[in-house]
């Protein structure tokens, strides 16, 4: 029992992390109807940008995850105008092909030795770990950490998309671009903040990330991207509570696996949830399903 | 006037043209103008042709996105592989082993596509590339079942026996079947499914049946692909049929031009041999700048000319007589 629950909170602390990722995931495609595969290498980026402003620039903790988050935010945002916004009437698969090559360069580019190197790097720890005892499971500060950011986070993002005029522009915009447009919402303006905002949680995912799981490389932001991606289908892609919940059930259930199982199958094991979802309920934990427009 | 059912023939313009051009490459290569090196090059890049024109059946025709193609280029590979490391390589079990890695492709593009065609577009796309993940584990994991296949450390022990005249006859072959399968009925509906399924279906056309016809064909182009590769190399890797050698083909077939043959024979051949040129040509501090040109290649090609080179055309010699443009 002990072992279940200390696995349960391993699990949870992964789940975060793929939450902050699937957020962003699912906040593009609500926009945008795009598989934003670049996103996954954006939280890279930010798992970069968290190493250099602490390890370099001797940056304190907080400070390092807005500077991820801001630098993140910037690169989403441009990878959105230079790549994606060209293509916005274009058939939604050149997008998605476009897409994938935005990743791989970002991943091949960060590889090169002038760049990040493909060498792996420790990430610097903060503050030292401690762990506390609660009966039997222990739970580290790091994990109390990852727990604390991503929950005011993904609270923050939902009070924006609730509560502010911008969120609600936000929302309109994902309902439909044209009346949005008509009501005068600069459609431009609201798809650059989706995918700022979205690329900011990346960011701060990424750090998070690299605090807990401590070491990094150019290549590591495809598997977890992947698998937030996974999350956010899960739970209704384009739904953001949906996405939070999608990525506590990945992390778990991957955790478990590699607990119970094998952690050679735990991939196997997450994306042939994927398939099941898609086939018995392609709209998600949480979707409603649309009946397909003639 | 158009062509009803299948048919099998290539026209006699494009048999010449194979036969001349197979004649010269044999000659050159006697007179060791093309060394073994290049060889093998030319060898992976008609490997590569067939397997993109595979995919591009599967995409570029029927319209159905798949991102799961190196999965089964890996299940045709280990297929014919494990075939011949138990009966021996010679021609014969060669010809059994491509037999056996298109029939293996085919049995589970049948058996996972029959569910997952249901899926459109981008969700088809992530359901195959999931399928793809879950492929590469096995096959890293698959020393628990077949030690043979040797898992993760990769496979070893395989006969080379893929020579040029091998990967010539059969992406000659492929490319016939190719040809007279879209020039005809079936490839008109496989077309029509992709240009809008719903108007398809309305006109008759069973679309479960076509687009199940067209992923498994697709498929077992890539099952042959990976016959011809294993025993080229002589060496399996799980690594080699990952998520990025899909990739790799998709790159191809959209720089050839969805739905053209000749674009996917032009860009395999031109891609390899420009890959490998530049493997050659570039000094080695660069070589990584390759790895930043293809993703750049592609973007800029979707950017540009989302079409591809042929854009849906074809070269003449490839049209049946039919298809021909009138003076």
């Amino acid at each position: 029992m002990t072992y279940f629950l200390q696995q349960l909170i391993n699990g949870l602390q992964l789940g975060f992390v793929y939450a902050l990722i699937a957020l962003g995931y699912t906040m593009v495609y609500g926009i945008v109807r795009l598989i934003n595969f670049a996103h996954g290498d954006v939280f890279m980026i930010g798992a970069y940008l968290g190493f250099f402003a602490m390890a370099n620039w001797h940056l304190p903790f907080p400070v390092a995850i807005v500077v991820a988050m801001v630098g993140c935010a910037a690169l989403g945002i441009f990878i959105e105008r230079i790549a994606y916004k060209p293509l916005r009437n274009a058939p939604r698969i050149s997008a998605l092909i476009t897409a994938m090559g935005v990743s791989l360069f970002i991943e091949n580019f960060t590889n090169l030795n002038f760049m990040f190197g493909p060498a792996p790097r420790a990430y610097p720890r903060p503050f030292a770990i401690r762990t506390f005892d609660l009966g039997g499971v222990s739970i580290s500060n790091i994990q109390i950490i990852v727990f604390t950011v991503s929950i005011l986070l993904m609270v923050a993002l939902s009070l924006f998309v609730s509560r502010t005029k911008i969120g609600r522009a936000m929302r309109a915009v994902s309902l439909d671009k044209d009346t949005a447009r008509l009501m005068g919402v600069n459609v431009d303006t609201m798809i650059s903040v989706t995918f700022g905002i979205g690329s900011a949680l990346a960011g701060a995912g990424g750090v998070l990330y690299g605090i807990a799981y401590p070491q990094i490389q150019p290549l590591m932001g495809i598997m977890p991207g992947l698998k937030a991606f996974v999350a956010a289908v899960l739970g209704g892609i384009g739904i953001i509570p949906g996405a939070m919940l999608g990525a506590v059930i990945m992390g778990v259930v991957e955790t478990f696996t590699s607990a119970y199982v094998s952690s050679t199958l735990r991939d196997a094991v997450a994306f042939g949830i994927l398939i099941l979802v898609l086939l018995v309920r392609p709209t998600g934990l949480l979707g409603k399903s649309l009946s397909e427009k003639v | 006037m158009n062509r009803r059912g299948f048919r099998f023939d290539l026209g006699w313009r494009a048999l010449v043209l194979a036969v001349v051009g197979f004649i010269l490459i044999q000659v050159l290569m006697w007179l060791r103008v093309i060394n073994p090196y290049w060889q093998q090059i030319g060898c992976l890049a008609g490997i590569t042709a067939i397997s993109a024109l595979g995919l591009n059946l599967v995409y570029g025709y029927t319209g159905q996105f798949s991102l799961g193609h190196a999965a089964f280029y890996g299940i045709g590979a280990y297929g014919a592989a494990l075939l011949t490391r138990t009966l021996g390589g010679n021609i014969w079990t060669m010809m059994l082993g491509i037999l056996v890695g298109a029939v293996l492709a085919g049995l589970v593009a049948f058996a996972i596509g029959l569910p997952i065609l249901r899926l459109r577009s981008d969700y088809l796309a992530i359901a195959t590339l999931g399928f793809g993940i879950i492929m590469k584990v096995l096959f890293d994991n698959s020393d628990a079942v077949f030690p043979m296949m040797g898992g993760a450390a990769g496979m070893t022990g395989i006969a080379r026996l893929t020579n040029f005249t091998w990967v010539f006859v059969v992406a000659l072959g492929a490319v016939m079947v190719l040809r007279n399968l879209v020039f005809s009925s079936v490839g008109r509906a496989l077309i029509s499914v992709r240009e809008d399924e719903l108007a398809a279906e309305a006109v008759g056309i069973n679309t479960t049946k076509y687009k199940t016809l067209g992923f498994v064909v697709g498929c077992m182009y890539a099952g042959v692909a990976g016959a011809l590769y294993a025993h080229l190399y002589a060496y399996l890797n799980p690594a080699n049929f990952d998520f990025l050698k899909s990739i790799d083909v998709l790159l191809v077939v959209v720089i050839g031009g969805l739905g053209s043959i000749s674009g996917t024979l032009v860009a395999a051949i031109g891609w390899t041999f420009l890959l490998e040129g530049l493997r050659v040509a570039l000094p080695a501090s660069v070589q990584d700048w390759r790895m930043v040109i293809y993703p750049l290649v592609m973007v800029i090609f979707m950017l540009v000319r989302p079409g591809g080179i042929f854009a849906g055309t074809e070269f003449s010699f490839l049209k049946p007589r039919e298809y021909r443009r009138k003076r």
